[in-house]
C-alpha cells in the first residue's frame, strides 16, 4: 500500500481521505480501502495485480522495454532512474497474461508512482502489445488505468501513443475481443482521451479523479465555476462516460463475471 | 523574449507600414518628387526583404510557435475557399449541437469529390469567440466522425486540416465527454477505407489535434508546430513558470523538422519567405501541390490496404530501448 508522506513509518499510517490513523495491516487487509471513510488509496501495479487476478496466474511480458529519452529532454533521464528505483518497474505500465476465474486475460496495469503513470513510448507500446496479445490469444483484455496523461518528456512521440493505443483497441473490436478498462485515481488527459475511453466496458473506482483537462489547464482557460463532483468517477457515471463504479473489494468478481459473459464466445 | 507573433514581428510590421506610407505618398505627390520617393521606397523594401531573410532563415522552436499562431496565417476555410470547389459545409453532429471550431463538408479537390474536415480559428474578437479560439467541443469531433463515416461509405478521399491550441477544456465539454469524443474520432479514422491526408497548418495542439490527424499521410507546414502540450503549459508544470515557454518549446521539439526526423510526419510543406501569413496564396498553393501529390500516391489502393497501412504507420510510432 502506498500512503507515503503521511507518517507511513512503522505499523501505522494515516488515511489520505479522513486523516484517521490506521494500522497498516488493517488497511492492507481492506485492500487499501479505509475502513472508516472508504477512501480508496492508490495501489502500485504489483499490488493491483495481486489483488485482482487468480493467485500466481500473472506472467509478465514486455519486460525488456525501456524508455530511452529520445529527445534528450531536460532532467528526464534522472526522473526515469528515480522512478525505476521507487517502483522497481521499468516504466509506468506492467503488462502480461493473467487469469480471472480460470479464464485467460491479457492485461496492462498502470502505476501512478512511475512518473504519474504518464504514457510515453514504452507505456503506449505495452498497451498496444497487450491489446494485440488479446487478439493473438483470443482472450479478453483488462486495462487498469491511472495516469496524469501523455508524458511530455517524450514530446510528440507521446502524443502519437494516443493514436497507437486507440488503433490497437480498434483491432480488438475487429477480432471480437472484449476490452475492459478500469479507471483508477487519477485517469486524465491523454490517456482518458485515447484507449481508456474506447474500450467496451468502463469501470471506475469510487471517487477516482477522471477528466480531460488538468486543474491547471482549466484555470488557464478561465474555467472557474465547477460542479462539486467535477472530474470524478461519479461525475463521469452521471454523464454516461463510465458504466459502473465498483468498490475495490467487488472489482475482482465484477471483472470475472464480465470476462465470462463478454468473452463467452472465445475459447479458454 | 517576444510572447506574441505581433510583438515578435513588430520591426517587420513597422517596415511594412513605412512602405505603405511611401506608396501612398507617391500616389499623391507631384512628378518632380517621384524619383526621390522611388529611391526611398526601394531602400525600405530592400531593408524589409533583408530583415525577412535574416529572421526567417533561422526560426527557433519558440519563434515557430509564435508564427504558427499568427492570426493572419491561412486557416482551414481559407484553404477550402481556394482549393475546394462546390464545397457545402455540413454542421450537424446529430447528438447535441453545432460546433464551430471544427468545420467540414464535401466538395471537389482537383475535380474529384473529397470530404474536408478541419479546425477553424477566428481573426477578430467576435470570430474568435464564435470559433471558441479553435478549441473544439465534443460536438466537433462527433461531427467529424459523421463526415468521416460518410466519406468512407461514398468512397471519397478525406483531407483534414489541423490547427487547434487544444480541445475545449470547459465543464460542458467534460460533461458531454470530450475525451470520449476525441478517442472515438481517432478510432473512426483507423476504420476508414478511403485515402486520408492530414495537414498540420498551424498549431497541432495535443489530443485536440490527434482526433482528426490520423492520415495515411501526415504533412506539416514548415512553420507549423505539433506538440503534446503547449510550451507555456509544459513550462508551468516543469518549472512552475509559464514565462519559460521558449525553453519548453525547444525541449519539446515541436517543429516540423523534428517531427519529420522522428518519423511522425511524412513531409514538410514549404512556406513562402516570411511565413504563410506573408503570402497566403503561395502557402495555399504549396499545400495544394503537396496534398495532390500524396492523394495521388494513395489513389488506387484498396480499402483494406489503406487501413492496414494506416495501422502499421501509427503502430510503429515510438522510440524505446529493447524489443
Ligand atoms: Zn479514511
Amino acid at each position: 500500500m502506498r500512503t507515503e508522506g503521511r507518517g507511513a513509518d512503522g505499523a501505522f499510517c494515516q488515511c489520505l481521505g479522513c486523516k484517521k490513523i490506521l494500522l497498516k495491516s488493517e488497511l492492507d487487509e481492506a485492500l487499501g480501502v479505509c475502513p472508516n471513510c472508504s477512501h480508496h488509496h492508490r495501489l502500485g501495479a504489483a499490488k493491483r495485480i495481486e489483488l485482482t487476478f487468480d493467485p500466481g496466474s500473472f506472467e509478465e511480458a514486455d519486460t525488456g522495454l525501456a524508455s530511452s529519452d529520445p529527445l534528450g529532454f531536460p532532467e528526464y533521464a534522472d526522473k526515469l532512474s528515480k522512478a525505476r528505483a521507487k517502483t522497481g518497474a521499468g516504466d509506468s505500465v506492467v503488462s502480461g497474461l493473467a487469469a480471472l476465474g480460470g479464464r485467460r486475460v491479457a492485461t496492462a496495469v498502470a502505476d501512478f508512482d512511475f512518473m504519474g503513470g504518464s504514457m510515453g513510448s514504452v507505456a503506449g507500446e505495452k498497451i498496444a502489445r497487450t491489446l494485440e496479445r488479446g487478439v493473438e490469444h483470443a482472450c479478453p483484455v483488462v486495462l487498469f488505468c491511472t495516469s496524469g496523461g501523455a508524458r511530455m518528456q517524450e514530446g510528440l512521440l507521446s502524443l502519437m501513443q494516443m493514436a497507437k493505443t486507440v488503433a490497437a483497441v480498434q483491432r480488438c473490436r475487429d477480432h471480437g475481443i472484449p476490452t475492459l478498462g478500469v479507471f483508477t485515481d487519477p485517469t486524465m488527459a491523454g490517456v482518458l482521451a485515447s484507449y481508456a475511453s474506447v474500450v467496451d466496458v468502463i469501470l471506475a473506482e469510487p471517487k477516482a479523479l477522471v477528466g480531460f483537462a488538468g486543474a491547471r489547464v482549466s484555470k488557464q482557460a478561465g474555467v472557474s465555476k465547477v460542479p462539486d463532483n467535477f472530474q470524478t468517477a461519479e461525475f463521469c457515471l452521471e454523464h454516461g462516460m463510465v458504466d459502473r463504479i465498483v468498490p475495490r473489494k467487488e472489482m475482482r468478481p465484477t471483472l470475472t463475471r464480465l470476462v465470462k459473459s463478454l468473452g463467452g464466445h472465445l475459447n479458454g | 523574449m517576444a510572447k506574441t507573433w505581433k510583438e515578435w514581428e513588430k520591426p517587420l510590421i513597422e517596415l511594412d507600414e513605412a512602405i505603405a506610407k511611401i506608396e501612398a505618398l507617391i500616389a499623391t505627390s507631384p512628378e518632380d518628387k517621384q524619383d526621390e520617393l522611388g529611391v526611398r521606397l526601394a531602400e525600405v523594401k530592400a531593408r524589409r526583404d533583408r530583415y525577412i531573410d535574416v529572421r526567417y532563415s533561422r526560426l527557433g522552436p519558440w519563434e515557430k510557435t509564435l508564427v504558427a499562431r499568427a492570426e493572419r496565417r491561412p486557416y482551414t476555410l481559407d484553404y477550402v475557399t481556394a482549393l475546394i470547389t462546390e464545397f457545402t459545409e455540413l454542421d450537424g453532429d446529430r447528438r447535441y449541437g453545432a460546433d464551430h471550431a471544427i468545420v467540414g463538408g464535401p466538395g471537389f479537390f482537383n475535380n474529384r469529390p473529397v470530404m474536408v474536415v478541419g479546425h477553424q480559428k477566428g481573426r477578430n474578437i467576435q470570430e474568435r469567440q464564435f470559433r471558441n479560439f479553435g478549441m473544439a467541443k465534443p460536438e466537433g469531433y462527433r461531427k467529424a466522425i459523421r463526415l468521416f463515416d460518410m466519406a468512407c461509405r461514398f468512397g471519397m478521399p478525406i483531407i483534414t486540416f489541423v490547427d487547434t491550441p487544444a480541445a475545449d477544456p470547459g465543464v460542458e465539454s467534460e460533461s458531454r465527454g470530450i475525451s470520449e469524443a476525441i478517442a472515438a474520432s481517432t478510432m473512426k479514422m483507423f476504420e476508414l477505407e478511403v485515402p486520408v491526408v492530414s495537414v498540420i497548418i498551424g498549431e497541432g495542439g495535443s489530443g485536440g489535434a490527434i482526433g482528426i490527424a490520423v492520415g495515411n499521410r501526415v504533412l506539416m507546414q514548415d512553420h507549423a508546430i505539433y506538440s503534446v502540450i503547449p510550451p507555456e503549459g509544459c513550462a508551468a508544470i516543469l518549472w512552475r513558470d509559464p514565462e519559460k515557454g521558449p525553453q519548453a518549446a525547444a525541449a519539446l521539439r515541436l517543429t516540423a523538422e523534428s517531427a519529420l526526423e522522428l518519423g511522425l510526419v511524412d513531409a514538410i510543406v514549404p512556406e513562402p519567405k516570411g511565413g504563410a501569413h506573408r503570402d497566403p496564396l503561395q502557402a495555399i498553393h504549396a499545400v495544394r501541390d503537396a496534398v495532390k501529390e500524396h492523394l495521388d500516391a494513395l489513389t488506387g489502393l484498396d480499402g483494406r490496404t489503406l487501413r492496414e497501412q494506416r495501422y502499421a504507420k501509427f503502430r510503429a510510432m515510438g522510440r524505446f530501448d529493447g524489443a
